[in-house]
């Protein structure tokens, strides 16, 4: 028997049917040029879920060896206890040299097999420069259509956490006491606050003190000179130290991530359309790069289309479909 | 002396077989049998569940019961394994780790069953959890809990069973999962300091007494084939132990500072092809560890010539204790000095160890010590990239392995005529007996004292007092293996250790021709993703409580290095685990590691729950120590192909990855 259509399987995707969202997310890795509509289709489908509206997309982001993928295994089994049901995409880079990849997130996970309201998915980058695989949006997307909380877990610091930025609702970023290169970044303002700041390994008592101090200061540093600019200006970035491995301040990181959505509330569809704007001319520019982008009369012109039309039920992937055809047939007259 | 040198025969070193399988009842009578043959210590080997503290009927043991070593769930097994033999007299050794504060505890118990004095019980437990962490993968705790239970059982024994070795600080693993002597020597330091500084830092020894705790230190090392080097390491390990001790915990009295280790020679270097060869392998490993008077081994054990091919059986051991016996009785060794000192180039080459590991040791006390360097992956990533540089030696021929990648070609070997012959099987039925038992234990003893048990040792657990007296108490009211560790596991939690292989980067092939390959593999990897869109993902697993992971990280590494995409989840994984893992993952293959002989019963459970997860189009293949029967089982079963020991061209194996992949997007 034949794998059964993934845009068909759009419901049972929505009943979070595990096979159903594995054969989904295949789709969406698909680069075969034929899998863009099918893709685009899919997303369509699932866009006006109810899940997908009411959920929460968290981003885990942090420099690499911080525990990332030991507390997204410690949040996955709290959030389950209350109840939730959780979908994770874990991105690991990929080797430059033979384009192939370790994804070695499930090995620090420990999660019950048996669970059907747990999901987890290991995307590689594939080359994208910004850190987030060129399949983990529309990855994230499917999830969001299944699950109630959706986490993107991605390695950086710095420009990485820009495309995080675009697909979260949330973002958590990770640092273990001493890391120097985040204080650095958020002091000369090269990286974005994110919502909630984790220190994490607080066993290390003394050096993690220190570190929550030391954040304190670089986050005044950074608000003065105005890094911010995010429009939920009333949100103190909370501060809030872990340990993976000992289970301690877990239950306050779920309590700060909700509480976050919670003030999310007035300002999230616009937070959201902004992201799926932004995607969508990152998608277009990778594939017609800056001629693309003057030929179709320059960004502010695109943006402003994409803002309008994404309005109309359009996904990024389909915005950006019909923005390349119109790309194609304008070189096509001209020449 | 004699000016020649020659001085009156010292006394040979303890000779051990390291034994243990099926039954308590079975294992005492092959202990009675190898001590009425000459064996003058007792080596215990414990099976998976027992070492990872699981009792027979827990699902995660099955398929392990019995098998790499002997079942003990509880007090009554304990004294089955020991039947008539009186524990005063013995010197044992018990290999085992994450639960060694439990079974020493059952053998107190047993001990103060004999009326024995505690005192005059000597042997060894393994007790190193944190070589667990990056290579044999029993550890059951976070390693904070670890390095209690560790410091918990020294401080016990050094007051309560003052000649009992707490600690065997193994640099065995690190050699078989890939360590340099280098390499070797550094991280084995790093773990002893690391456990004395604990131990130090717990307060229970007065300073004036912490000579008699590092007195109590002792090491359990490897010996590969490179024996020149490794004589050298030997001494290089009895100096830098003796700065160790002197410099850092100012022990005055050098009987207390000496470096006293046992060995067992390299299982790793055994290979499955002419493994008559083996046997001379074997003696050659063993003179690193003998020759040196100023650096020789307290306790050799000897692996079997047929360890690549499955469980050694009786007579196997036998051949390799005959050959301790004729090196330490039938020649003049035992007659002499020292026969190195003075010789310019053993001290050279000495020396040049000595300081590569200095400045390797201090690396890691620089992050952090031995603990944080296998919290953060260091030594783990280390340890990987230096097997993956030994792997490739071999495959390109650099490194010569006679009978593997030279001189294969030979009258076939009369050893091996009847294959299936020339190793051991336990009886499947085993475990069920196993199981049959336990539960008439539990409804024989008496329930109450049970439960009053476990809540102490569940108090103590919460406090910073001493396990063990709480544990023997548990043993002698019938608590079992499982109960003990799963107290524990709900109060300290469990931990999966970083696996190293993520960051592990490999040096490109040094030849053009190995290059070549390489670049083959990946043109075809590359095409096979253009056409089925998505790159091939696999998907490593090791099922079974076995947790020798180098053959599972080597395939991993050497995957993404001809471009798959690469699931790895490390060790220990339920066949439930994997096949959820590969229908989340999407993946287009699946590759089993087994190590432990556990085969049988776990590779068709995978193909069972793959077939009723609808999964069953996805390829799977296994690697491990197969034997030729089974390999054919189990390809009846379905599984594409089988990869033993002799399998050690990796570019052969990812060849045929790729083709697997591509037969079956065809067919799709």
């Amino acid at each position: 028997m034949p794998p059964s259509d993934p845009v068909d399987d759009a419901g049972r995707v929505l009943r979070a049917d595990k096979a159903a969202v594995s054969r989904a997310l295949n789709l969406v890795e698909d680069k075969r040029a034929d899998a863009q509509d099918r893709v685009a289709a899919l997303l369509a489908s699932l866009k006006g879920a109810p899940r997908a509206i009411g959920g929460h997309r968290v981003g885990l982001t942090g420099p690499p060896g911080v525990g990332k993928s030991t507390l997204t295994s410690a949040f996955a089994r709290a959030v389950r206890a209350r109840g939730r049901t959780m979908g994770v995409v874990a991105v690991d880079p990929s080797s430059i040299v033979s384009g192939g990849s370790l994804l070695g997130d499930r090995a620090r996970m420990s999660f019950d097999p048996s669970d059907a309201g747990l999901f987890v998915r290991s995307l590689a980058t594939a080359g994208e420069v910004g850190g987030l695989a060129y399949a983990a949006n529309s990855a994230v997307r499917v999830l969001a259509a299944a699950y109630d909380v959706v986490m993107i877990e991605t390695t950086g610091v710095g420009q990485s956490e820009i495309d995080i930025v675009h697909v979260a609702d949330t973002v958590v970023l990770v640092i273990q006491p001493g890391s120097g290169d985040v204080l650095q970044f958020l002091k000369a303002g090269i990286m974005e606050i994110p919502d909630i700041l984790v220190v994490n390994k607080a066993d290390q008592e003394g050096l993690a003190r220190r570190a929550v101090a030391d954040l304190q200061g670089a986050l005044r540093t950074a608000q003065a000179v105005g890094a911010s600019g995010r429009e939920d200006g009333d949100w103190e970035t909370p501060i809030i130290p872990t340990s993976a491995t000992e289970g301690t301040g877990i239950e306050e990181l779920i309590d700060t991530v909700d509480a976050h959505r919670k003030h999310l509330e007035p300002t999230l569809n616009a937070r959201r359309h902004r992201g799926e704007v932004q995607w969508a001319l990152d998608l277009f520019m990778r594939k017609h790069g800056e001629h693309g982008v003057s030929t179709l009369h320059g960004l502010a012109e695109i943006t402003a289309r994409a803002e309008r039309e994404l309005d109309n039920g359009e996904t990024p992937l389909s915005l950006c479909e019909r923005l390349s055809r119109e790309y194609v047939a304008t070189l096509c007259q001209t020449s | 002396m004699a000016p020649s040198g020659k001085h009156e025969r010292d006394k040979p070193w303890i000779m051990r077989t390291y034994a243990g399988h099926s039954t308590a009842a079975a294992s005492n009578e092959l202990y009675r049998t190898n001590l009425a043959q000459g064996q003058t210590g007792l080596s215990v080997a414990f099976d998976l569940p027992t070492q990872t503290g699981y009792d027979p009927d827990d699902p995660l043991a099955r398929g392990e019961v019995g098998k790499v070593g002997v079942p003990i769930s509880h007090l009554g097994d304990m004294r089955a394994l020991f039947e008539g033999i009186p524990l005063e007299q013995m010197n044992t050794s018990m290999t085992i780790n994450a639960t060694a504060a439990w079974l020493l505890s059952l053998y107190i118990a047993l001990a103060e069953d004999q009326n024995a004095d505690r005192a005059a019980l000597r042997g060894t437990t393994q007790n190193d959890i944190i070589k667990e962490y990056l290579s044999r993968g029993t550890h059951i705790f976070p390693p904070a809990a670890s390095m209690r239970l560790i410091t918990d059982l020294i401080t016990y024994t050094v007051i309560e069973v003052p000649k009992w070795n707490p600690i065997n600080i193994c640099s065995y693993h690190l050699q078989e999962a890939g360590a340099t002597p280098t390499q070797e020597l550094a991280y084995a330091l790093v773990t002893a300091i690391g456990v004395l500084d604990a131990v130090k830092a717990t307060g229970r020894i007065p300073d004036s007494e912490f000579g008699k705790v590092v007195g109590r230190m002792s090491f359990f090392v490897n010996a590969g084939i490179r024996f020149v080097e490794e004589t050298c390491k030997m001494r290089a390990f009895v100096e830098l132990w003796d700065r160790v001790t002197q410099e850092r915990y100012g022990v005055t009295d050098p009987k207390q500072r000496r470096f006293r280790y046992g060995v067992q020679v390299n299982s790793l270097g055994l290979t499955e092809q002419q493994p008559e060869n083996n046997i001379i392998r074997i003696v050659l490993e063993m003179l690193a560890v003998t020759l040196s008077k100023d650096a020789r081994a307290r306790a050799v054990q000897l692996p079997a010539w047929n360890e690549a091919l499955g469980l050694p059986r009786p007579w196997d051991q036998q051949w390799s204790l005959r050959a301790q016996q004729i090196l330490a009785y039938e020649t003049d060794l035992l007659e002499y000095a020292d026969l190195f000192r003075g010789s310019e180039v053993v001290h050279a080459e000495t020396q040049h160890l000595v300081e590569s590991a200095w400045a390797e040791v201090q690396e890691v006390l620089d992050r952090g010590g031995a603990v944080e360097a296998v919290k953060t992956g260091y030594i783990k990533q280390k340890l990987v990239e230096s097997n993956a540089a030994r792997l490739r030696a071999i495959e390109s021929g650099e490194r010569v392995v006679v009978g593997v990648n030279a001189y294969t070609e030979g009258a076939p070997s009369p050893l091996i005529e009847n294959l299936d012959d020339a190793i051991l099987t336990v009886d499947p039925t085993i475990e069920k007996e196993e199981v049959a038992a336990l539960e008439r234990w539990k409804a024989e003893r008496d329930a109450s004292a049970v439960e009053g048990a476990i809540a102490e040792l569940q108090r103590v657990a919460r406090s910073d007092e001493n396990i063990m007296p709480a544990s023997i108490a548990a043993a002698h009211a019938g608590v079992t293996t499982g109960e003990w560790a799963n107290t524990l596991r709900a109060i300290w939690g469990e931990y999966r250790a970083p696996t190293g292989v993520a960051g592990a980067t490999v040096k490109a092939a040094r030849s053009r021709a190995a290059a070549e390959v390489v670049d083959r593999l990946r043109k075809r990897l590359g095409e096979l993703e253009v056409r089925m869109g998505r790159r091939p993902k696999l998907l490593v697993g090791k099922p079974g409580l076995d947790g020798h992971s180098n053959g599972a990280e080597q395939i991993a590494i050497k995957a993404r290095d001809v471009g798959f995409d690469v699931v790895y989840e490390g060790i220990r994984v339920s066949p439930e685990q994997i096949v959820a893992s590969a229908l989340e993952e999407g993946v287009h293959l699946i590759g089993l590691s087994i190590l432990s002989g556990s085969h049988l019963a776990l590779v068709p459970e995978v193909v069972e729950r793959l077939r009723a997860a609808g999964l069953s189009d996805i390829p799977l293949v296994v690697g491990g120590i197969i034997p030729e029967a089974d390999a054919e089982r189990l390809r009846r079963e379905g599984v594409a192909a089988v990869y033993t020991p002799k399998d050690f061209e990796l570019d052969h194996i990812m060849s045929d990855l790729i083709e697997l992949v591509d037969r079956q997007h065809a067919a799709e």
